[in-house]
């Protein structure tokens, strides 16, 4: 039975090679995204760290980045 | 209208949809690997390798369509100069290629067993290389202008000239003698294929479009905070 779904009458080889090659392409794909994400969340957690208070207060004033800092850590600081 | 795409508002969707995203995508491509693996009949031509139709056709479509949006936002950055769209096109771009190379590769392993052959310079499979390089000029194109004007006129050029490019793959096998099939599933015309192998191809389809949306997203909020970084920057 196991034998047979493996070897599928022996296109098994490629049937199981090409879902094994979307599936690492999905799992690359994500981990590259995913990690250029975070790096960008570390940059910004760290810059918006060492701005002093006015420029902090001119900074979360400004519409267009309030939507990072409710989804950025630091905004929870 | 066009102010819903600001990216302030895209964002507080962007920010909280991955996680429901990921969750349904996981369950859906679980029940349509399940379906395309095992439950699906095997083909009595082709035997189990039509099995492979279930990640090289949504593949393709995908990469399809994502380019001609990408090509349909950059028409409208060119008319109506507006820069929302601008990190939406952008943002596409790497789902796109990605299922661009799945397309070519899965269908190289399929025509092994099928044709005989790894690769044949058809007429489908040559368009679909040609999408594949302009993808992958597209995607340069940012990297190598990032910080020009340009580069907003350069990669929505790149888009337009490439969707000429869809209708041919799209009719490559009618107008061509291929070694690609016809399709078998027309929206105006009688479908071909079997529910049996429609069912797993639709959740195939429909998992690797969340796919597509999830990698859209997390790309797109990159991008924003990538921007937001360089104003802090300047702060």
């Amino acid at each position: 039975m196991i034998n047979d779904i493996i070897s599928m009458n022996g296109y098994g080889i490629y049937v199981w090679s090409a879902f094994a090659f979307t599936l690492i392409s999905f799992g690359v794909l994500y981990t590259a995204i995913k990690v250029q994400l975070i790096k960008e969340k570390i940059k910004f957690d760290a810059k918006y760290l060492n701005l002093n208070s006015n420029k902090k207060k001119a900074f979360r004033a400004q519409e267009a980045y309030k939507g990072i800092l409710a989804s950025n850590s630091v905004s929870k600081i | 209208m066009l102010k819903n795409f600001e990216p302030n508002k895209i964002f507080s969707i962007t920010s909280k949809a991955p996680k429901y995203v990921l969750i349904v995508f996981i369950i859906i491509i679980s029940i349509g690997l399940v379906e395309a693996l095992f439950i699906s009949p095997e083909d009595y031509i082709q035997s189990h390798s039509v099995r492979i139709m279930y990640v090289h056709v949504p593949s393709a479509w995908i990469a399809l369509g994502t380019f001609s949006i990408i090509a349909i936002l950059s028409f409208v950055i060119i008319i109506f100069k507006n820069k929302s769209f601008i990190l939406i096109a952008k943002s596409l771009a790497p789902s796109g290629l990605v299922f661009n190379i799945i397309a070519l590769v899965t269908g190289s392993i399929w025509g092994k067993p099928t044709w005989g052959t790894w690769w044949a310079w058809d007429a489908r499979i040559t368009s679909m290389l040609i999408l594949a390089l302009f993808y992958i000029i597209y995607i340069l194109a940012w990297r190598i202008y990032d910080d020009n004007e340009k580069v907003y006129k350069i990669t929505s050029l790149i888009a337009i000239l490439g969707v000429i490019n869809v209708p041919i793959i799209k009719y490559s096998v009618d107008w061509w003698s291929t070694l690609h099939q016809p399709a078998s599933i027309n929206i105006f015309a009688k479908t071909s294929i079997h529910s049996s192998m429609m069912i797993p191809l639709a959740l195939m389809t429909a998992s690797f479009a969340l796919f597509s949306i999830l990698i859209f997203l997390m790309k797109y909020n990159t991008e924003l905070i990538k921007i937001k970084n360089k104003g802090l920057d300047r702060l």
